[in-house]
């Protein structure tokens, strides 16, 4: 049976893998061509690589990180930050990415989304959000403001309707990392995980809080998740990609 | 000479890289001539068979790839390049394919209803037959997979590999004669799936006798 992905995400900024909570703090965690090597070598299933500073240096994304990375691991991998147009996608699947992810600019221009799609195949085109909690109900059926730009503009549309509309525009898969979650390693935010999981009928990742082996099982069993991004529970050494595996309970996995 | 056919079906990139990280090297070509003297041939492809025909057709590459089959040069189709190897595909409302296996490619059928189609992301493979690209493999290995047709094979003895999908039960690999066909992508699957592209250069393109 298709197995749950378990995915590292390594947020780039001038060549180095860092880590901060709701994108303040930054500490340097290391090479992020080497850190890409160990995580598939400990058998993560995926990998995300996001140059985080691309988009506020308004400069393209570092292509040669893309290229290193695809030299080094054999399994899909996304990249994301600083893509801004169709032929920004291309550069990037053509140094070896598997797929490409647009959060910001999908919103202030969704038509890049089935753009992408037609050119590249919906396969490639992942869709990042940045939900917040929220409790005008009457604006946010979902209870969920979609946020841009590292947390910091609310957009004032609901978390569930842009899932759907991303994915009726060609959108292949869904991350959805919530901005109250993110950096706590307290859990995913299981309940609008789950919002965009049956509302959806492409894959839908979790992101933001893992901390402990059983939120993975969580995203998968309550969040109704195909996946989950990993981030500072493995970069900090506290756990391995092999460990969370061997730990986690319920889900199918690649072994 | 390895001859990775390049006939503007997706990204190529991978599978380029794949060769090179077990110290091969290979030719991404077009060019029908490449196909008829390469050693062997790679036919990977992502994206809608209607159009891939039409461009294999327009580049002669179709003529090419039945040519070299018949000579015998171990081949192998990935994704796209598996399925066009079949007679007809159930994509675009229906379209004529190589015709070079025996038989069909069907939009994918999971019984569960919460299913997404495409099929996306690590299944296991359980072998069928045995086979020389199948050495060092353990039965049951996970491969990457991203589709939304399936091959249909006319013979069940040309498969090489079932998955289940949230309970439909299909070919993931077919084998016969000198072909190989993979709806997975071996070129994604880490180190099993670089074993089974290691096994393929090295494969002879016969298929070992029943033990």
């Amino acid at each position: 049976m298709l197995t749950f992905r378990i995915i590292p995400c390594l947020d780039v900024r001038n060549r180095r893998v860092t880590k901060g909570v709701k994108f303040q703090n930054n500490v340097d965690l290391g090479d992020p061509v080497e850190m890409a090597l160990r995580y598939y070598e400990d058998g993560c299933d995926e990998l995300v690589v996001y140059d985080i500073t691309a988009s506020a240096e308004h400069r393209p994304i570092d292509i040669g990180i893309v290229a290193d990375v695809a030299k080094v691991v054999r399994i899909p991998f996304a990249v994301g930050g600083g893509i801004s147009s169709l032929d920004d996608m291309q550069r990037v699947l053509l140094a070896g990415a598997e797929k490409v992810s647009v959060n910001s600019l999908a919103v202030a221009n969704p038509s890049i989304i089935s753009d992408g799609a037609r050119a590249f195949g919906s396969q490639c085109i992942v869709l990042g959000m940045d939900p917040v909690r929220t409790d005008d109900l009457a604006r946010f059926p979902s209870g969920y403001e979609i946020t841009t730009r590292g947390f910091r503009l609310r957009t004032g549309m609901d978390a569930v309707e842009w899932a759907r509309r991303a994915a009726g525009l060609g959108a292949g898969e869904i991350v959805v990392n919530s901005v109250d979650a993110d950096g706590t390693r307290a859990g995913f935010d299981l309940d609008i995980t789950r919002r965009i999981a049956d509302a959806v009928n492409v894959p839908v990742i979790a992101s933001g809080g893992a901390g402990k082996p059983s939120h993975l099982s969580d995203a998968y069993s309550a969040g109704h998740a195909d996946a989950a991004i990993v981030a500072g529970m493995i970069h900090t050494g506290e756990y391995t990609i092999s460990r969370i595996k061997a730990e986690m309970r319920g889900v199918p996995l690649r072994r | 000479m390895i001859a990775i056919i390049d006939y503007k079906a997706g990204n190529l990139t991978s599978v380029r890289l794949a060769v090179e990280a077990l110290g091969a090297c290979a030719r991404v070509t077009s060019a029908p001539g490449d196909i008829l003297s390469a050693e062997r041939i790679i036919f990977p492809g992502v994206g809608a068979a209607a159009a891939a025909m039409g461009t294999l057709a327009s580049l002669g590459l179709d003529n090419a790839i039945r040519g070299a089959i018949s000579n015998g040069t171990p081949f192998i189709g990935i994704c796209l390049g598996a399925q066009i190897l079949f007679e007809r595909s159930a994509e675009d409302g229906g379209v004529g394919t190589l015709g070079i296996l025996p038989g069909e490619v069907v939009r994918l059928a999971p019984r569960e209803p919460r299913a997404k189609i495409p099929h996306m992301g690590w299944n296991q493979a359980d072998f069928h037959k045995a086979h020389p690209v199948l050495d060092g493999i353990r039965d049951g290995s996970d491969f990457y997979f991203v589709h939304s047709y399936r091959m249909a094979p006319a013979r069940n003895g040309d498969i090489l590999t079932t998955t289940d999908y949230a309970g439909e039960v299909f070919a993931s690999s077919v084998a016969r004669g000198n072909i190989v066909a993979t709806q997975f992508h071996i070129e994604k699957s880490g180190k099993t799936g670089l074993r089974m592209l290691s096994n393929f250069l090295a494969w002879d393109g016969k298929e070992s006798p029943k033990c």
